[in-house]
């Protein structure tokens, strides 16, 4: 089966410096494939190199070497285009337009007849949730509006690959539901979709596949399930009604013991304990059992493990890398 | 070249909402208010300054649209990032530019065409109560067409000049571009001198300067045949044709030039 998205050793070096440039390598021998249908998370702290992935995706900077396909076709090729989606980061169009003129643009460059213009328009308009204001020009859009713009030109020609670049950012919790219902939607309807993100609960509650990207080179690849390691850490104890001598004696066995409200506490078990030895012991001391939970590595452990593991030395020599704009590679998102 | 197209009317549309066409108004005003101080003056006076009038006002209003507009086609879509949307749609950055370049053509060309008849209507009321013996004297006639010739050849040279514009607006900021396109303009006023600059500066290397930058640079002097039209000294169609094929073959190099660099161009 063709990949959606392929795309081999992609490397991208940005000159840096105004006088003597010097190359700083964004992106470096990128390999990773998406299948079709899959929604998967493209992942990494801020300054990855996410965002440069996906503009080498759409052409809009050129590879230093490696190349990338979708849909089979090189990203070179203009047809290919009609069957992708994209969202920028950020975006911005024009600001004298309104929505709908903006969209009935863009809907010429697909070639769209009239009436179908008028009917996609007006169909993604009403998806996104855009009401009476898409006769408004879109300076007078909020940035929460204007994700939602964006998302909606990035559906307008109903495409196969969807590339959305940080889709929930700027979103306010309701919005965030919203884009989360959307994309499973596009799923649901066959589409692939490919997105980047540094929340990583965006990706848990959505994606069957995830890459992680740290420092411009690729961390983790993976099926969620595979990546995470499902052994059981330990435990967390949660009781009530543990008299204080007895949490005293616990404490020196424990990993910790902290205390969340009235006589409750929350007992961190080690991987080796037995959770029913400690139920009974403890109930015997008069406790009252609130909740019991396995305590597994998260997607946000799994992140800060593989980001981390990248260190320092996983870098090309010939990339001096000088951020020179936004947080550095280093800070965790 | 459908997606060019859609570029184009959307160029057109913006410059109608930014209301470049306001221009006119201030051209009418400015000719109007010319002929009445004329007629006040010196009744039966040949037209002929009216005439200068009109096509310079239409070649330096044309010149501040071309450059200033120009300028800015390209250079603020990429800096205000509207590319990053537009291009993963299915048009060609080439076709980005020839949409942008023949925008900016037709609205020239209904900014030229208004005034050409605003030219005419001034002309026609001008000459209206003079009678036909003292017009005989007059060097050419007050409702001339071969004041169209003039015209049009201030249109070609706003194409090669947006072209210019354009050009520049790929790759630098809208501020150098405005520097460069309009020192270009000027120094392709004086062409003709760069040719013989040997003669004018002396030495051997100047000479050689002077013959590269007269054979590079477009020669803008060739499109301004105003005075010869107002004296109503005849311009051949030989001319017309050459100096118009001449902008032609600039413009295509121009965006040819224009093209290939945006093409290849990261967005950052
Ligand atoms: N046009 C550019 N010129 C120089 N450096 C750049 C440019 N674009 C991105 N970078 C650098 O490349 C790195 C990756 O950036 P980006 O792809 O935007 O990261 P992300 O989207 O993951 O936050 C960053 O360190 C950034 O500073
Ligand atoms: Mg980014």
């Amino acid at each position: 089966m063709t990949p959606a998205i392929r795309t081999r050793e992609l490397t991208k070096d940005f000159p840096v410096g105004f006088w003597r440039p010097r190359p700083y390598r964004a992106l470096d021998r990128l390999s990773i494939e998406v299948a079709p249908g899959d929604v998967f998370g493209f992942l990494g702290p801020n300054g990855a190199g996410k965002t440069t992935t996906l503009k080498l995706l759409m052409q809009l900077v050129f590879p230093t070497s490696g190349d990338a396909e979708i849909l089979g076709r090189p990203v070179g090729d203009v047809g290919i285009r009609r069957r992708i989606g994209y969202l920028p980061e950020n975006p911005y169009f024009y600001d004298h337009l309104t929505a709908e003129e903006l969209l009935g643009y863009y809907a010429r460059l697909f070639r769209m007849a009239p009436v179908e213009r008028r009917q996609r328009v007006t169909a993604v308009l009403d998806r996104l949730g855009i009401g009476a204001e898409r006769r408004l020009q879109l300076r007078k859009f909020s940035k929460g509006m204007l994700q939602r713009v964006g998302l909606a030109q990035a559906l307008l020609n109903e495409p196969e690959v969807i590339v959305l670049d940080e889709p929930m950012s700027g979103l306010d919790p309701l919005g965030r539901r919203d884009v989360r219902a959307l994309i499973l939607e596009l799923r649901d309807q066959g589409r692939t979709v490919f997105f980047s993100s540094h929340i990583l609960s965006d990706a848990e509650a959505l994606c069957s596949q995830v890459a992680i990207l740290a420092k411009g080179r690729l961390a983790a690849a993976g099926r969620l399930s595979d990546l995470q390691e499902f052994a059981v850490h330990g435990w967390e104890l949660v009781v009530s009604g543990v008299p204080p001598h007895v949490l005293d004696r616990v404490r020196s066995r424990v990993r910790s013991v902290t205390a969340i409200t009235g006589d409750r506490y929350a007992i961190d078990l080690p991987a080796d304990a037995r959770p029913e030895q400690w139920l009974a012991e403890l109930a015997a001391a008069g406790a009252t059992l609130v909740a019991l939970n396995p305590i597994r590595e998260t997607l946000e452990d799994l992140f800060v493990r593989r980001v981390s593991e990248m260190g320092d030395g996983g870098r090309p020599a010939t990339a001096t890398r000088v951020p020179r704009r936004g947080p550095g590679p280093g800070s965790a998102a | 070249m459908n997606a060019a197209r859609s570029v184009a009317i959307a160029v057109f549309k913006e410059s109608v909402r930014d209301r470049i066409f306001y221009n006119l108004v201030l051209f009418a005003v400015l000719l109007v208010g010319a002929s009445i101080l004329m007629g006040q003056l010196t009744a039966g006076q040949d037209v002929k300054i009216i005439k200068d009038l009109g096509l310079t006002a239409t070649s330096v209003f044309g010149l501040f649209i071309s450059i200033f507009v120009g300028i800015n086609l390209v250079s603020k879509e990429v800096e205000r990032r509207s590319v990053y949307p537009l291009f993963a749609k299915p048009i060609r950055r080439s076709e980005f530019i020839i949409g942008k370049y023949a925008g900016l053509l037709l609205t020239l060309m209904v900014n030229v065409v208004v005034m050409t008849v605003a030219l005419y209507t001034v002309l026609f009321f001008l000459s209206r109560g003079v009678s036909p013996n003292v017009q005989r004297a007059w060097d050419a006639p007050p409702i001339d067409p071969a004041l169209l010739k003039a015209i049009g050849l201030i249109y070609v040279d706003l194409a090669l000049v947006t072209a210019v514009a354009v050009l520049f607006s790929t790759y630098s900021s809208p501020m150098l571009s405005a520097v460069f396109t309009f020192g270009l303009y000027v120094v392709g006023q004086c062409n003709e001198d760069l040719r013989r600059l040997d003669q004018i500066v002396g030495g051997p290397a100047a000479g050689i300067v002077g013959k590269a930058c007269y054979y590079l640079l477009p020669d803008f002097a060739r499109f301004d045949i105003k005075l010869a039209v107002v004296h109503g000294i005849p311009v051949s169609a030989g001319y017309m044709l050459w100096t118009t094929a001449y902008a032609a073959a600039y413009v295509a190099a121009l965006l040819l030039g224009a093209c290939v660099i945006f093409s290849r161009r990261d967005f950052k």
